[in-house]
């Protein structure tokens, strides 16, 4: 038999018809809906007569739109109100399980689904939503697709897909304290630039990769899209197995035995020889800081803004704009750029990890005099609770940070968390695109423990130093 | 799906690379639940000074004359030249239909993002590939020509310019008979149907925890 990838092996049980240019129809286990991307595609259902495939195989919840305040009252804007209204209507119409703003079980798509063993190791999992790559951490084969797609997974449980090349990014080493997963990946995407991963379905492995918790290893995945890569996967271990173990939907005794023994095939076998292989070593890794207005414009903690005219020809132009959307000047000290609001939150960063973290940065400080805002969006009502039991609310809340209902909030701004025009945000989630959290809105991405130092000393600051 | 054949139209150069989908279509938009009327807001903070919201009479809002799309001369485009990576970030099919809405049929680039190439391909708008150095040969073209068109032609897969230059791209065979035919990608899969079934039941033998599912 021939070596395979995780990919290979993951795609190869899915597929259910092949074509003789290589068009595959994929089997897809589990749809993950939310409201922006799937009217149209319930629409056209109804439109052409049709019902769901398998209504059971989709899990619906409302994330993007919703407020993060006052979630007791109707949704005061009527656009996104009336979005999220129809989501309820076309999960009622075709029979599909959605999880209602005030449920518990609700938070961002890509929280809940494995936090809810929704998505299981050796699933294939699409949503309308590029940052499905978040899934693969649990060695899946997850990646996002657009409406047209989403209403044919809907109509056929199926998608028509050719396959991509394999890629494989060995992380080894240690890290050192305080770097974190957010660290690795802004590293990678930095290294390979946005589009090094096009075309390509990429495997994270190494000792670091192995040393990160399941929860780290989603935050790996789900910037792959960063990376230009659709899906971005890791092998299922023993922590993996810990991690899906209970869950509600996971599987439970005999069958519960029987998923852990398929699953032990779930990675890519010895010898396996991909398209395309990169090294990184996570020893030298330092806390990463965005600058500019592409996730690829990353530079250290301890470095400065660079010179766009020391970039390659055909990136310079594209530098020298991020600098002035940014308001930034060449040569300048990350640790000197000062902030007005603070974001911890997205489907990157809040998890109950991510919380912890940021929260024992927090602990015995306030928020800086200049921060207009500092905000914590649990990702899900499950681990808003957990951290309030923990105490995580108190520590932000007597810190002077607001602590907010779970959803994507001011990761894309569709409610009514935003930057206004000219201000700076540190942030934990994956986009620094011009106006990505308002019009005129500044970006840095970083991790949530030097989000939250950042927060209380009002700039840039080396968590290791912290 | 909207066929596509043949088409010849007005050009208008964007010279910048990683254009992402935010910036095509920006998020508020997306709250609606249409698939059409996105085309006034195509590239909305680029190509306004004032700020936009979904509803509002997008005429009376003032253009930022700087902006490419507003420039007299690139009125009634249909052809967007375009460079690397154009379309990356989310997922959002309102790109493709916002291009669409706007008048829109084609996106020359050297390379475009995954899932913005695909959900180009799914709506009839065709995304066509070319090499680093025609595309450079373009701009240059188009910058010192006003007025100038490009005939694309998806059979022979070919994009010719005013002085008669042809430059051949590839598509997967796949797409190109859809585009052509304006098939329905739901009808075609469900000639499958039996073949889905089949492999659902293999399937559900060997991994049966997959089929459990969540009932509403
Ligand atoms: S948190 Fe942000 S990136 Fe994640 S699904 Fe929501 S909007 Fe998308």
């Amino acid at each position: 038999m021939t070596a395979k990838t995780l990919y290979d092996k993951l795609w190869d049980a899915h597929v259910v018809h092949q074509d003789d240019d290589g068009t595959c129809l994929l089997y897809i286990d589990c749809h993950l809906v939310h409201e922006v991307t799937s009217p149209q595609a319930f629409e056209g259902l109804r439109l052409a007569g049709r019902s769901p495939w398998r209504p059971n195989s989709n899990l619906a919840v409302p994330d993007h739109n919703i407020p993060t305040t006052h979630r007791d009252a109707p949704i005061a804007d009527p656009v996104s109100k009336l979005q999220v209204d129809t989501l309820d209507e076309n999960t009622r119409e075709f029979g599909i399980l959605k999880f209602e703003i005030n449920d518990v079980r609700q938070g961002i798509v890509h929280i809940i689904g494995p936090e809810q063993g929704a998505t299981v190791p050796g699933m294939t999992v699409v949503c309308g939503d590029s940052h499905t790559s978040t899934h693969g951490a649990l060695a899946t084969l997850a990646f996002g697709v657009g409406t047209s797609e989403v209403e044919h997974v809907l109509a056929t449980q199926c998608l028509t897909q050719k396959k991509s090349g394999n890629m494989r990014i060995v992380v080894d080493g240690r890290l050192m304290p305080g770097v974190t997963a957010k660290d690795i990946i802004l590293t990678i995407i930095g290294h390979i630039g946005t589009a090094g991963g096009t075309g390509y379905a990429i495997e994270y492995a190494g000792s670091a990769i192995e040393d990160l918790s399941v929860e780290g290893r989603m935050t790996v995945c789900n910037m792959t899209i960063e990376a230009g890569a659709r899906a971005g996967m890791v092998a299922c271990d023993d922590k993996t197995l810990d991690y899906v173990s209970g869950r509600a939907y996971a599987p439970r005794d005999e069958m519960w035995e029987r998923a852990c023994q398929a699953w032990q095939d779930l990675h890519s076998d010895e010898d396996t020889v991909f398209d395309r292989e990169i090294a990184v070593d996570a020893g030298v890794i330092e806390p990463q800081v965005t600058w500019g207005t592409s996730p690829e414009m990353v530079v250290p903690v301890s470095g400065e803004i660079p010179d766009p005219s020391a970039a390659e020809p055909a990136k310079r132009e594209g530098r020298i704009r991020a600098l002035e959307y940014m308001d930034l000047e060449p040569g300048t000290a990350i640790q000197d750029i000062h902030l007005d609001k603070v974001f911890i939150g997205s489907c990157t960063n809040a998890r109950i990890e991510d919380l912890r973290d940021a929260a024992r940065v927090v602990v015995g400080h306030k928020v800086a005099n200049n921060i207009k805002l500092a905000m914590v969006v649990p990702g899900s009502g499950l681990i808003k609770q957990q951290a309030e039991r923990e105490g995580l609310d108190r520590i932000f809340k007597d810190a002077g940070f607001e602590w907010r209902e779970p959803g994507c909030s001011m990761c894309l701004a569709m409610n009514a968390d935003r930057l206004d025009p000219g201000e700076r945000c540190a942030s934990t989630s994956n986009r620094n695109f011009e106006g990505r959290q308002g019009r005129g809105g500044r970006t840095h991405l970083v991790s949530p423990s030097m989000a939250a130092a950042a927060a209380v000393t009002g700039h840039f600051v080396d968590i290791r130093d912290f | 799906m909207k066929k596509f054949t043949e088409f010849t139209g007005l050009v208008v150069p964007m010279n910048r690379a990683n254009v992402d989908t935010d910036a095509i279509i920006a998020k508020q938009y997306l709250k609606s639940i249409k698939r059409t009327g996105f085309g006034p807001n195509l590239f909305d903070d680029w190509r306004y000074l004032d700020p936009g919201e979904p509803g509002q009479d997008h005429s009376k809002r003032r253009p930022n004359p700087d902006f490419v799309l507003n420039q007299e001369r690139y009125r009634g485009a249909q052809v967007l030249l375009a460079r690397d990576n154009f379309g990356c970030g989310s997922s959002r099919e309102h790109a493709p239909w916002a291009f669409l809405d706007y008048g829109f049929r084609v996106l020359i680039a050297p390379s475009f993002a995954d899932i913005f190439h695909n959900n180009c391909l799914k709506n009839g708008l065709l995304p066509v590939v070319l090499p680093s150095a025609a595309v450079d040969t373009l701009f240059a073209q188009v910058e010192s020509t006003p007025g100038y068109r490009l005939q694309v032609d998806l059979r022979a897969q070919t994009v010719t310019t005013p002085s008669g230059e042809i430059m051949s791209f590839t598509i997967d065979p796949a797409s190109k008979n859809r585009l052509l035919h304006g098939l329905d990608d739901i009808e075609l899969t469900l000639q499958h149907a039996e073949e889905i079934r089949a492999y659902e039941g293999r399937r559900r033998e060997q991994a049966p925890w997959l089929f459990v599912g969540f009932d509403a």
